[in-house]
């Protein structure tokens, strides 16, 4: 294993107003987590050098480039959903950034205010800016929540205390009524960020950047494509990490890193080199997001052998796999399709949703993945009880189906080695 | 010869096979090395395959088993060894509680497992027999000589333990106590149970499967026959021990 840092910038963070002491702790804690966890995999791509690079730089490197956007007069914004259009931020020569949401060690900062029982993500986010230790919380001009569940609707009051924190209303039906509502939201969104930025979007600059961001998502279908190959040529903890990367890195840059990775897979698919052996068992993955550094279900899967070829979630497939219609340089054009786009996104705050349990079969045949593991935080009621229609779809179609109600804490860990062993014993027939 | 190994998480159990032939099984407690423990227990048998199982069983592998299954398996394996047309099994062990299906052939098709925490598992019962003042072998036979029980509304382990202290202050027999702890036990087992839509008979396995007070509360809750092994602690052992067999020829 090679020697792996994750760099320190204390006067960076210092400058960010941040726990400076504490947060270096946690600095070296997620460091050694990550050698362990990804550095000691056999087979990885040449091309993951580029994303281990932007973990050893994730405290710095991508800090800085937010801190000098702001000195140039551009809007950061930090985000929680792929609900937000980042499109209009990008259209503003503004940057999104996915915050901190994924680990344990701020929750106690959280519990100090918050509930207990509520979702450890919700939790998780709303500690590391009550904490200070999140540089990007320090970084962002301000916060864009959305409707998308009560934690996070309720807390959003609460976090705009320490942050600014701006609400978007998603509609929780998808009638016209709703679409209406929508688009107007979207156009209020659009005003916010000409406000913040002091500038006026105009309809090149959507469509560049309607652009750019589609190319993102297209980077990530191709690499969701090359995971179907058997053997698979990536591990499902690289292909994870990278889902959890695309929501903070330079969109441009992450996509021809993206590309360039698909390069290399697209090679070792021709020659049938995997990650993992031909007789792996293939798991896909269903269910609510896993924000970095959430590796827990895949480390555990693929340490007992097995790898995973996809992830159902909105860090994952939900994120990118539905791209806006280009091709129109009329503004109401442009957010029209930019709505419906968004539109299609099967989270399970909607009612009815029975297009995500198409979309998760869809997704098992073209991984060819033979079995599902779903995947839900403790907590969030939409997933928890939306689980009942796929673990009947999965019935119904006679596929291995493991259900996983989990939070962020170590302590259920062997309990669910013995629960995913018994599974993969269960796939293998 | 094949060897199976149950690492329990309260007990070491082994099963030894000539062939299809149950020679030998022997038990002792898992202590603080279990798997120093378990290489005492099979050390007196000429070398052969051993298949570990239960909580211990990758600490096994590391240090002697040819390889390992899941609790799970070993239950389904080897529950229809002794009921062969056995569909549902349902097993308490020490520190967890599993409900499995099998299909028609005997594979796994579903199982479900106890939430983190002790609730309806073997140490519960052990902690309450405990602030009750019976031994584990009492404690079933104590809660069968009761006629009505006390309310226990608390599955939680250290909830339940001051509902104990606070009934045996009001003067509430210990027997009904202990039958209503039993009975917190099964509610929680049949509401499993209940899930997995289970309608053939019900295989009992693990070492709570020697509570007479659980079988016969579970059988009148269920309104069904609750079929126990005449070793069902040792079942897991004893399905490790089939694999090791299975898996080598």
């Amino acid at each position: 294993m090679q020697d792996f840092e994750i760099k320190p910038y204390p006067e960076l963070w210092h400058e960010l107003d941040m726990d400076v002491e504490r947060f270096d702790k946690a600095r070296q804690m997620l460091g050694g987590a990550y050698s362990k966890i990804f550095l000691s995999q056999n087979n990885r791509p040449q091309a993951m050098a580029y994303f281990d690079e932007m973990i050893a730089e994730i405290f710095g490197g991508r800090i800085k480039e937010l801190v000098q956007a702001k000195k140039e007069g551009r809007p950061v914004v930090g985000t929680f959903c792929v609900y937000i259009p980042e499109e209009i931020v990008l259209a503003a020569d503004g940057i999104c950034v996915g915050l901190c949401g994924g680990s344990p060690g701020s929750i106690p900062d959280a519990e100090k205010i918050l509930p207990r029982n509520i979702c450890p993500m919700v939790k998780s986010a709303f500690g590391f800016k009550a904490g200070r230790i999140c540089p990007y919380f320090q970084a962002v001009d301000f916060v864009y929540g959305e409707t998308t569940c009560d934690a996070k609707k309720k807390t959003w009051e609460i976090l705009d205390r320490l942050v600014p924190t701006y609400v978007m209303e998603i509609p929780q039906m998808k009638k016209e009524r709703d679409r209406a509502l929508w688009i107007e939201e979207v156009k209020d969104f659009k005003a916010k960020i000409e406000e913040i930025s002091g500038k006026t979007i105009s309809p090149e600059q959507l469509a560049a950047a309607t652009k750019v961001i589609n190319g993102k998502r297209r980077a990530l279908q191709r690499l969701t494509k090359l995971r179907a190959a058997n053997p698979a040529p990536i591990s499902g903890k690289d292909a994870l990490l990278i889902e959890q990367i695309a929501f903070y890195d330079e969109p441009v840059r992450f996509a021809a890193k993206v590309n360039e990775l698909c390069d290399e897979l697209e090679v070792r698919v021709a020659k049938s080199e995997g990650a993992f052996p031909k007789s792996a068992l293939r798991v896909m993955v269903s269910g609510t997001p896993m924000a970095l550094p959430n590796w827990k279900i895949h480390n555990l899967v693929e340490s007992a052998g097995a790898v995973i070829v996809n992830e159902e979630s909105c860090i994952g497939t939900r994120y990118f796999k539905d791209l806006i219609a280009e091709g129109t340089e009329d503004l109401d054009q442009q957010l029209a399709a930019l709505t419906d786009r968004y539109m299609r996104i099967d989270c399970s705050c909607f009612t009815p949703n029975d297009e995500r349990v198409t979309q998760v079969l869809k997704e098992y045949k073209d991984s060819a993945a033979q079995g599902i593991i779903h995947y839900s935080l403790q907590f969030c009621h939409t997933y928890n009880i939306e689980e009942i229609k796929i673990r009947e779809a999965c019935q119904q179609e006679g596929i291995p189906y493991l259900s996983i109600e989990s939070d962020y804490s170590p302590d259920d860990v062997g309990q669910l080695q013995t629960r995913i062993e018994a599974f993969l014993e269960q796939v293998e027939g | 010869m094949n060897i199976g190994i149950d690492l329990g998480s309260r007990a070491l159990k082994m099963a030894v096979f000539e062939g299809d032939e149950l020679v030998e099984c022997r038990m002792v407690e898992s202590g603080f090395n279990p798997h120093q423990q378990a290489e005492e227990l099979f050390k007196s048998f000429p070398p052969c395959r051993i298949m570990a199982t239960g909580y211990g069983r990758h600490l096994a592998h590391k240090n002697f088993a040819n390889g390992v299954i899941t609790e799970i398996k070993a239950h389904a394996l080897g529950a229809r060894y002794f009921f062969p047309e056995a569909m549902t099994i349902l097993d308490v062990g020490g520190q967890d509680s599993k409900v499995i299906t099998l299909n028609r052939e005997g594979k796994v098709v579903n199982f479900q497992m106890n939430d983190k925490c002790a609730a309806g598992t073997g140490r519960f019962l052990e902690i309450m027999a405990a602030s009750l003042g019976f031994t584990l072998a009492e404690f079933g036979p104590i809660a069968l000589s009761s006629g009505h029980e006390a309310p226990i509304n608390s599955m939680c382990t250290v909830f339940a333990e001051s509902e104990v202290i606070s009934l045996k202050n009001h003067g509430v027999p210990a027997a009904d106590i202990a039958r209503a702890l039993h009975l917190a036990v099964v509610s929680r087992l049949a509401g499993m149970i209940r899930r997995q839509e289970a309608n053939a008979a019900l295989v009992f396995t693990g070492g709570v499967a020697r509570n007479p007070a659980i079988i016969s509360l579970l059988q009148e809750h269920l309104g069904s026959e609750v079929l126990v092994p005449s070793l069902p602690e040792h079942a897991g052992a004893i399905g490790a021990a089939l694999h090791a067999q299975m898996s080598s020829t």
